[in-house]
């Protein structure tokens, strides 16, 4: 909403000496955001003065017609100037800019030759000033200008240029401030002046016997239907000087008396109202909801299906407009427009904010209405349009008056006088809280503890004793409400899960990694790209109906999916060796979630436990994930190291690195999954069940997704990892440890991690560590078996062991390799 | 050598001959290795002293102590310098090797990757960290959110124009509809709901999470973005603690210096409402008041919606912008810095943890 201030002056008794920071803090501290100030004042610099044109010499000889003017500017001798609009004559009073003036743009006047001629200035179109769009020529000033200034005066104020626009955020509980009235009311308040309400402006006139036209009104919808009417008016007069200043200041364009009164008086009011060419009207006016199947061409020329919940205005021929929204383009006030019906109507806001949705159309009428307009105005709103219309239009008002006035009685609110001061922490004494209820326009009644409070008509958001508290306190000043020290409660911290995601997060980074987040949109290829089977699980995605980017509308099932996006970025721009990684949701559809029926949950009253159960089951499962990749060198060629480049270990200890500081144990086993390499890929698991993937990317995905080849990556569901019990303490051994060499030989196809894990089943418990040190492969072991070689040190808790001990240690271990795998020890 | 010889070794002018040609010996010794072949000559078996000894024997009783007590005296002189002399070469010794082993220390390449976390949720650690302290828990939710979390239980109705502000994305249906009733959370006050519907006050919780609206990014705005919700309902809460827990959060996030301004806003779940201001004194521009997030006393009608009885607790609620305070504390002036997934901010832009 844009307000200039000489209009919010005329009526709230704003000080002389208000300073634009004053008036903007007071705004402010009412709840009115202030997004910008518009300050008119500084928009032309310099002399900008009032002229008067004192002769014209046609010059003929150039492509266009170009006129050399003498323009007395309050000096001794008039200046001469060079002008290219012809809208003005000899005599007329008009704008100057003379040299030195700075107009918007950084145009600026100077004393230049042109056209053969001295120009010593610049007579000024309303465009040029920034005032308006207007651009039909020069502004030529009424005679009347020189009331108020004289010839060589300053123009500024003539022209509307010695305003300060604020343009203002209205919250949806301050719909009444969509109007200089509701501003200037609540300014006034906040700075202690006088109010004065534009609606006193209007007597509202009785509703006559017969209405000026005949007019039914079928829907409940419709809370008031007005109308007033005005006979041989000059229906697109130009409008007074004044009121098109003020509503260009706010924003609009003046287009004409008629429509023009209505949108003044919307802005000054809040009121909505609509003028129909009373001529273009057949037989009777209906106010319905709208019939399947009808349509309505709407004056942005959309022609519109309307839906049986719309609520429109009709005459014989079909519905004439969207009510509360928009006009339709048929009986609209249109040049030769001779006799005006003015409608001032009130409509329910949640039918008003239903039709504007669904339309996706918002206007100034439905913003209003949608808000909650004052229903007491409607009679007085359309009164008022009147009078306008006949003083600046020519024309008589028309003795019927119709009323149809379906207002019901404002329910009163039951407010205790000690609940302000209970919610807020301020002791606001009961002449206080009825005095600032008294000043949000309510009616407060009671003598007890209790009050009865009826919210004005304007104030359809005040339903609540809370809403009332809430005017206390704002008309009162937050400004007021002290800062209390908290006091501090027997809290527990951070969960279990939730120190463990911090851990987890801290040891990737310590271990090397850059967390990073990227935005869990994926698109449809993706899963494609991933090289994700047909029936892969992982294809089960939801889509989010309004991406942003219509191409990647999925949510992403895995973290992977999204964490590339940031791979790539940081490979567009050069970077070669890189590990990320990044925690966060994945999103996973319920099962046969589309097969079941949303349940509907009361805000009434809790919920219970089953209904909230039953409507939490479509949601998709939310598990958090952690995901990491790697790509070119792991460790960076240096002075004493050539360097070692990613490989496929490096993702599972990433991985290790995830399950440590979750205090679990992974175990891996040959996977495969995508999208990592078939040979490559290391399933890990905690417990049996598994919990994430590690190792090689696929050769071909890598390539579709322009990775580099060898890429790494891992990722595990941390929600599946199960938090870690309390740890028995490890026993240390005091004695020496006896260290054995052993090399099995086994077929090519066992895995190392299997013939580990028989080893150390086999050892037993003196077995204190285990170490794979050497695979190798020869012709003498024979084709398709391989060497694996193993440190065992063993050790035990009382006494030191004898290499006897040792070696039956070996054995046992060896003989359940061979048992399992048929390994041999290698001699 | 006869034993007249040996004999004549004792007489006091042969010992103090053999202790002055010892010490030459020794001091001409400019290595270990010399020194070793010097020892062996002047305190081996063949030495002067050691010849010295044996002949004692040879001589009348009598004499035997004096001449005894003049070896001894001989042969301690002899090894006093000789260990003089070692201790010198041995750290003349030392220091060689040292010196060929010196390295140049800046001819160094770094063994480790360095990782990072990303600065805005190490920021939303510290938010959990603060709130801990004061005895808070931290809440959590889920990030798709039927429409009842996200809206109605928040008294946000069907109707309201609050509704349609909020700029959601919402989840398609089976049929590619409206008809999920599920959204992309727009708000961490959807964590409000799952608290009270599932823990009985007093409740004292701070949720900072990711939260999701149909902006484009720009320099300001993002679709995803990061929120910190507070909550608490109990006994006798006023909007004056509310006041007072904003004052303690923002010295914290913005330094000693920062207060906090209300102004009246609105926002269907809590009544009354504020926007809050932080007084910032270190802004890039000069100090000033900047909008932080938004705030108020909750609405009786959430408390009623969760079972919560609004005549026996009251509470508040709050919802800061993470980003937001990210940028004004260390003067970033573009949001896709922070989350283009650019390894070069979180490994740049260290933030305390």
């Amino acid at each position: 909403m844009r307000i200039p201030v000489s209009w919010l002056a005329e009526y709230a008794a704003l000080p002389a000496d208000l300073s634009t920071e004053a008036l903007d803090a007071a705004l402010v501290e009412s709840g009115l955001e202030v997004e910008e100030v518009d300050d008119l004042r500084g928009r032309v610099t310099g002399p900008l003065v009032v002229g008067r044109v004192a002769s014209i010499e046609e010059l003929t000889e150039f492509k266009k017609p170009i006129r050399h003017c003498q323009v007395e500017v309050g000096e001794a001798e008039p200046r001469s100037i060079i002008c290219g609009a012809r809208n003005f004559a000899e005599g007329d009073l008009v704008v100057v800019a003379l040299p030195g003036a700075e107009l918007p743009g950084g145009f600026k006047i100077a004393s230049r030759k042109t056209y053969g001629r001295l120009s010593d200035g610049m007579i000024c179109s309303a465009r040029e000033l920034g005032v308006s769009d207007d651009h039909e020529g020069i502004i030529v000033l009424p005679e009347s200008t020189l009331e108020q200034t004289a010839v060589g005066e300053d123009a500024r104020p003539v022209v509307g240029l010695d305003d300060v626009v604020f343009e203002l955020a209205i919250t949806p509980d301050m719909g009444y401030c969509f109007s200089v009235r509701g501003i200037a009311r609540e300014v006034a308040h906040r700075l202690g002046v006088a109010f004065t309400d534009p609606a006193s402006k209007a007597v509202e006139p009785k509703a006559t016997e017969h209405p000026p036209y005949p007019v039914r009104v079928e829907t409940d919808g419709c809370t008031r239907f007005t109308l007033r009417e005005v006979r041989d008016v000059d229906a697109n007069a130009e409008s007074p000087e004044w009121m098109a200043r003020r509503l260009t200041q706010a924003g609009m364009r003046p287009l004409g008396l008629a429509v023009d009164v209505t949108n003044y008086l919307m802005l000054e009011l809040g009121h909505p109202l609509h003028a129909f060419d009373r001529d273009a009207l057949e037989d009777v006016l209906v106010v319905r909801r709208a019939q399947p199947g009808e349509t309505l061409k709407t004056l942005d020329d959309v022609e519109r299906r309307l839906d049986p919940e719309d609520m429109v205005i009709c005459d014989a021929t079909g519905p004439l407009s969207l009510a509360g929204v928009m006009g339709g383009l048929t009986s609209e006030v249109v040049p030769g427009t001779r006799n005006v019906l003015i409608e001032a109507a009130h409509w329910d806001p949640v039918s008003i904010a239903r039709t504007s949705r669904r339309h996706k159309l918002t206007s100034e009428a439905s913003k209003r209405y949608e808000r909650g307009a004052d229903a007491a105005l409607s009679m007085i709103a359309a009164q008022r349009a009147a009078d306008l219309l006949v003083e600046y239009g020519g024309g008589t008002h028309v003795e019927e008056v119709a009323d149809i006035d379906r207002r019901t009685p404002i329910p009163a609110i039951e407010l205790p006088v000690a609940l302000p001061s209970k919610t807020v922490g301020v002791d606001y004494d009961r002449a206080t809280v009825v005095a600032m209820l008294e000043a949000a326009g309510c009616t407060v009644d009671g003598e007890g503890d209790v009050l009865s409070v009826v919210p004005a008509p304007w104030r359809t958001d005040i339903t609540d004793p809370v809403d009332l508290v809430e005017e206390v306190v704002r008309l009162h000043g937050y400004a007021h409400v002290p800062s209390a020290t908290p006091r501090a409660i027997a809290g527990t911290g951070l969960t279990a899960a939730q120190r463990r995601r911090r851990r987890v997060a801290r040891a990737l980074a310590d271990g090397g990694f850059v967390e990073t987040y990227t935005f869990p949109f994926v698109s449809r290829d993706r899963a494609d790209e991933l090289g994700l089977d047909e029936k892969d699980p992982q294809r089960q995605a939801v889509a989010v109906l309004n991406p942003l980017d219509d191409a990647a509308p999925l949510l992403r099932t895995t973290v992977l999916a999204s964490l590339v996006n940031a791979v790539r970025v940081n490979l567009a721009r050069g970077a070669k060796d890189l590990a990320v990684f990044e925690e966060g949701l994945v999103f996973q559809p319920a099962e046969g979630w589309t097969e079941l029926d949303p349940v509907v949950l009361p805000v009434s009253k809790r919920p219970d436990d089953e209904a909230i159960a039953a409507a939490i089951r479509r949601l998709p499962v939310q598990p958090r994930h952690v995901a990491a990749v790697m790509c070119g060198q792991a460790v960076p060629a240096g002075v004493d190291a050539p360097g070692r480049a990613v490989d496929w270990a490096d993702a599972v200890e990433a991985a290790e690195l995830v399950a440590a500081a979750a205090g679990v144990k992974l175990e891996a086993a040959q996977g495969q999954a995508a999208p990592w390499h078939p040979g490559r890929c290391a399933e890990l698991r905690v417990d049996g069940a598994v919990v994430g993937h590690a190792g090689e990317l696929h050769p071909e995905v890598c390539e579709r997704l322009g990775l580099p080849r060898r890429t790494a990556a891992m990722e595990l569901d941390l929600t599946a990892l199960p938090l870690p019990g309390l740890a028995p303490a490890p026993v240390v051994s005091h004695f020496p440890a006896t260290l054995i060499d052993v090399a099995v030989v086994v077929a090519e196809s066992v895995p190392a991690g299997q013939v580990e894990s028989a080893l150390r089943e086999g050892a037993g418990e003196l077995l204190d560590s285990l170490r794979l040190f050497d695979v190798y492969r020869d012709a003498k072991l024979g084709e398709g078996r391989k060497s694996l070689a193993f440190k065992l040190e063993l050790r035990a808790n009382d006494r030191t062991l004898t290499n006897e001990e040792g070696v039956a240690v070996r054995d046992a271990a060896v003989a359940v390799a061979a048992e399992r795998f048929g390994a041999g020890l290698r001699e | 050598m006869s034993t007249e010889n040996e004999a004549g070794l004792l007489q006091p002018e042969a010992l103090a001959r053999a202790v002055k040609d010892a010490a030459a010996a020794i001091e001409a010794a400019g290595n270990l290795e010399a020194l070793a072949a010097a020892k062996s000559a002047v305190l081996g078996d063949k030495a002067p002293v050691s010849l010295a000894r044996r002949a004692i024997g040879s001589i009348p009783g009598p004499e035997r102590g004096e001449a005894g007590r003049n070896v001894n005296a001989a042969r301690t002189e002899i090894t006093a310098v000789y260990e003089a002399r070692e201790e010198i070469l041995k750290a003349a010794e030392a220091a060689r090797i040292l010196s060929e082993e010196t390295v140049d220390v800046t001819a160094r390449t770094p063994r480790r990757r360095q990782g990072a976390r990303h600065p805005i949720n190490v920021q939303m650690d510290r938010i959990a960290d603060l709130f801990a302290a004061m005895g808070y828990a931290i809440g959590e939710g889920p990030e798709v959110e039927l429409e009842w979390f996200n809206f109605d239980a928040l008294n946000i109705h069907p109707d309201h124009p609050a509704r349609t502000m909020m700029d959601t994305f919402h989840i398609a249906d089976g049929d590619g509809g409206y008809g999920s009733n599920m959204v992309l959370r727009t708000h961490t006050s959807t964590v409000q709901i799952h608290t009270m519907l599932t823990q009985e006050p007093p409740i004292y919780t701070v949720a900072p999470g990711r939260v999701y609206r149909t902006d484009e990014v720009d320099a300001t705005h993002s679709p995803v973005f990061h929120q910190t919700e507070g909550l608490v309902v109990d006994k006798g809460i006023t909007m004056a603690d509310l006041k007072g827990t904003l004052d303690h959060f923002a010295k914290s996030v913005f330094g000693p210096d920062a207060k906090t301004r209300l102004r009246p806003s609105y926002f269907p779940f809590t009544e009354p409402s504020a926007e809050v201001d932080v007084w910032f004194a270190a802004h890039k521009d000069g100090a000033r008041w900047i909008e932080w997030g938004g705030c108020g006393m909750v609405n009786p009608r959430v408390l009623r919606a969760c079972g919560i009885d609004p005549d026996v607790y009251s509470g508040f609620a709050f919802g800061m912008g993470v980003e937001r305070a990210l940028m004004l504390r260390h003067g970033i002036t573009d949001l896709r810095d922070i989350i283009d997934g650019d390894v070069r901010f979180p490994a740049g832009l260290r933030v305390e943890e």
